[in-house]
């Protein structure tokens, strides 16, 4: 179940209510943005539930169309059970290339807006419009702007946020969705706040929600009035900062343009695996596609993590900084390996292995202390040399030869 | 058994046993010391963690024969806080009492019956003073690895070769050589032993502080046993399990021909390079751009603090740009033990070798050389 269908729902008036003086914070979101994008393609279908995700047995919801969530469905879902609780869903496999165009082009529609835009997801960011005032007119005006823009040029709806901090926006956005707007004017912040169930606020989890409602506390309101000790014993330093989200003291700001954090891949396999060698080439071919993306991309990162979900479920993730920042696949692959063998998993069922870089910074600044004996050439240049190899003739002209299929091999199972 | 001692006597020499005992024994008996008053009127204390053992042997002013063993840690803050007179330590059934002036401390008495034999001292090898051996430890160390997880390269190469030794350490970045002359008992006497770095640093030290020759034993060099080196120096002594000898082959690595010198006073250089690492982060370089009589010192890039500063140097050869990383740079200034510092190059991305100039010949010692590797600044 979706945790917005939490919150109690206050029907809004389009301009949305009160004072929008203080509110220079917006926070966009597209209203189940791959499925609009889908059905842009497929009109028939509007008005019906339409999940995007894999349709294998073993794929899960990527987004759904709110006739689909009627159902229950949420993303992140495993598909199996998405199609058991809707079987009349039309699911469609995802193409992402298709959301990340329409994705750029709404963060130029808030580009053209304020350059103090700071993208959260393919489909959310968080816009400071405090300085286009004069230029465009109050925070109400430039939100319903957007939502104009965004329908006009992409036929897809989006919903906005407008208060005086991150996490009120959000909160905002997420109670008038889809297609609406809401302004939570800085006196009626904590109004606005304390009716809500804890779990609304932004950092309580599952877990942490447990805890509070075993504690006793229901909503934002309860939260607001426990003594912060008594907070910060349940929970250290999370404990301050609930108590002052739920005071409604967020003093983030938006940081435009976030680089990117990390670069990594998973793979969910057909079948569990539990055979090391199978799992190692797996991570070979992780860490190829990790590094491929990592040069492409201009980065090198420092820290390589990897990712070993159990049959059950259970996850677990180890990582290791190293000394030097690396976009080469080698190295990349070996930590991977050393991360594997020490999580003691070895020939324990996994569903899914996953490989990511991160601590990363550009390539172009990136110095590298040179080792003795190091030959001025190595494994970089190779996999740059790859890298042309593959713009030339295709993903999978070069490859290292453990990850060659051969396609008649008797050995082959 | 009891003893009477000097305060400072005791308490230095419990200090350096304590030295040797595991911050977290395996098994507790290893965290106690072994005080033993011997028949002769001698007092050991000893310490060993089954890697490295410490015996020191004193001379009472008076004692009783026996032996116990109490908490090293504990001994030596103890000995360390006491005011300066003379310290009785008498054991009374399981506990042993100090007593200084109006100080009395009662301690608890651990199992001696359970704490392991100290190897016995390996045959002697040869002697060096012991100055020249903490200094030339000293200088050769400071490039030892400090990861545990490659203990190949945390420890210090000794090849012996007839009367000289080379001393070897590298961690990969920088490389670290040193010869010194010994007297071995027999002439022409050869071996090969990799010694773990920090005891190997930490012994010579210590021994250095004697002033006295240090007598070093090496036991089963080069054969697939348990290797063992001692070195015993005016009552004291220290045994250490070696490592496995795998070195790079280190002698190929070490340049041989250069296309520029650089002479610079190593007071100056040290002072410019700590300021301007200043804006420097840990791991990002110092950059050093050679031009004729001068060289540019930069630190810190374009998005955050910047810092540049200019030395005279005597320059001969091709103009240079090179990096290094200030840490290692400065670790190799402090090492060279010289007023002049001699750093010679050939291109930006290949080792470079500091040396401790010696303007007076012109003759650049030998006997210590520090090879650092450059950083390469953005691809």
């Amino acid at each position: 179940m979706s945790r917005n269908q939490l919150l109690p729902r206050e029907p809004s008036p389009p301009g949305g209510p009160g004072d929008d003086s203080g509110c220079p914070i917006l926070h966009v979101d597209m209203d189940a943005f791959f499925a609009s994008v889908e059905l842009l393609d497929r009109p028939e279908l509007r008005g019906t539930p339409v999940i995007v995700g894999a349709p294998g047995a073993r794929g899960v919801v990527l987004s759904a169309t709110y006739e689909a969530r009627r159902f229950g469905v949420h993303s992140a879902m495993p598909m199996t059970r998405a199609r058991r609780i809707c079987p009349q869903a039309t699911v469609i496999p995802p193409s992402h290339g298709k959301y990340s165009e329409v994705s750029r082009g709404v963060m130029e529609i808030f580009q053209a807006i304020t350059p103090e835009v700071e993208p959260i997801a393919s489909d959310e960011a968080f816009l400071d419009v405090g300085g286009a005032r004069r230029r465009l007119g109050p925070p109400a005006v430039i939100a319903r702007m957007i939502r104009e823009q965004v329908a006009e040029r992409y036929g897809i709806t989006c919903s906005v946020g407008v208060a005086s901090s991150k996490f009120v926006a959000k909160l905002a956005s997420r109670q008038c969705k889809p297609d609406g707007l809401l302004v939570v004017p800085a006196d009626k912040v904590v109004e606005f706040l304390h009716p809500l169930p804890v779990a609304a606020l932004w950092g309580v989890g599952e877990r942490t929600e447990q805890a509070l409602v075993r504690l006793g506390i229901k909503t934002v309101g309860d939260l607001a009035h426990v003594p912060v000790a008594t907070l910060q014993r349940e929970f250290g330093a999370v404990g301050a900062h609930l108590a002052a989200l739920a005071w409604g003291r967020d003093e983030r700001a938006v940081v435009p343009h976030v680089p990117d954090k990390s670069i990594g891949n998973e793979e969910t396999f057909p079948h569990d695996v539990d055979d090391p060698e199978a799992i190692r080439r797996e991570l070979l071919r992780l860490s190829e596609r990790v590094a491929a993306r990592l040069r492409a991309a201009g980065h090198v990162g420092r820290t390589v993590s990897v990712k070993l979900r159990r049959s059950d479920f259970t996850t677990i993730t180890r990582s290791r900084t190293l000394r030097e920042p690396t976009d080469v696949a080698k190295e990349i692959y070996t930590t991977s390996c050393e991360l594997y063998e020490a999580a003691g998993l070895e020939r324990v069922r996994l569903r899914l292995v996953g490989v990511r870089v991160e601590n990363l910074r550009p390539a172009a600044a990136a110095t590298r202390q040179l080792s003795l004996g190091e030959r001025e050439t190595g494994w970089r240049e190779a996999e740059q040399a790859m890298d042309k190899a593959v713009r030339r003739f295709g993903p999978d002209a070069v490859r290292p030869a453990s990850l060659v299929r051969r396609p008649f091999d008797p050995m082959d199972p | 058994m009891m003893f009477r001692i000097e305060r400072d006597v005791l308490a230095e020499a419990v200090a350096w046993t304590a030295r040797s005992l595991p911050a977290r024994p395996s098994v507790p008996v290893l965290a106690g010391m072994r005080l033993e008053v011997t028949e002769e009127q001698q007092l050991k204390l000893s310490g060993f963690d089954y890697e490295v053992s410490a015996e020191v042997t004193l001379e009472p002013q008076t004692g009783e024969p026996g032996v116990v063993l109490v908490s090293g840690k504990l001994l030596a803050e103890i000995t360390r806080a006491l005011p300066a007179q003379p310290v009785d330590f008498v054991v009374d059934g399981a506990k042993a009492v100090v007593t200084c002036g109006s100080a009395r401390f009662t301690l608890l008495t651990m199992p001696v019956e359970d704490y392991p034999s100290l190897p016995a001292m390996p045959p002697a090898a040869g002697r060096v003073g012991s100055d020249v051996f903490a200094s030339a430890v000293a200088q050769v160390a400071v490039a030892a690895g400090k990861d545990d997880t490659l203990p190949m390269l945390t420890g210090v190469r000794m090849e012996i070769e007839g009367d000289t030794v080379t001393l070897a350490a590298t961690d990969r970045y920088r490389l670290a050589v040193r010869e010194l002359k010994w007297q071995p008992e027999q002439p022409g006497f050869q071996a090969i032993a990799m010694v773990p770095g920090r005891t190997l640093a930490d012994t010579a030290k210590a021994l250095g502080a004697t002033g006295a020759e240090v007598e070093i034993a090496l036991s089963s060099v080069g054969g697939t046993g348990e290797g063992m080196i001692g070195f015993s120096s005016s009552g004291r002594r220290t045994t250490t399990r070696l490592l496995d000898p795998e070195f790079p082959k280190y002698r190929s690595l070490l340049p041989t021909e250069f296309s520029a010198r650089a002479d610079l006073s190593t007071g100056a250089f040290v002072e410019a390079v700590k300021r301007v690492a200043l804006v420097a982060e840990r791991n990002t370089p110092v950059r050093l751009a050679f031009r004729g009589d001068e060289v540019v010192l930069e630190a810190g890039s374009g998005d955050e603090a910047q810092a540049v500063e200019a030395l005279p140097v005597e320059f001969d050869g091709e103009e240079i740009n090179i990096a290094f990383n200030h840490q290692f740079l400065l670790e190799g200034l402090g090492a060279i033990d010289s007023d002049v510092a001699r750093l010679q190059f050939t291109t930006s991305t290949k080792p470079a070798i500091l040396t401790g100039g010696k303007p007076v010949d012109d003759g650049v010692s030998e006997d210590y050389r520090y090879l650092i590797m450059p950083i390469r600044l953005s691809s």
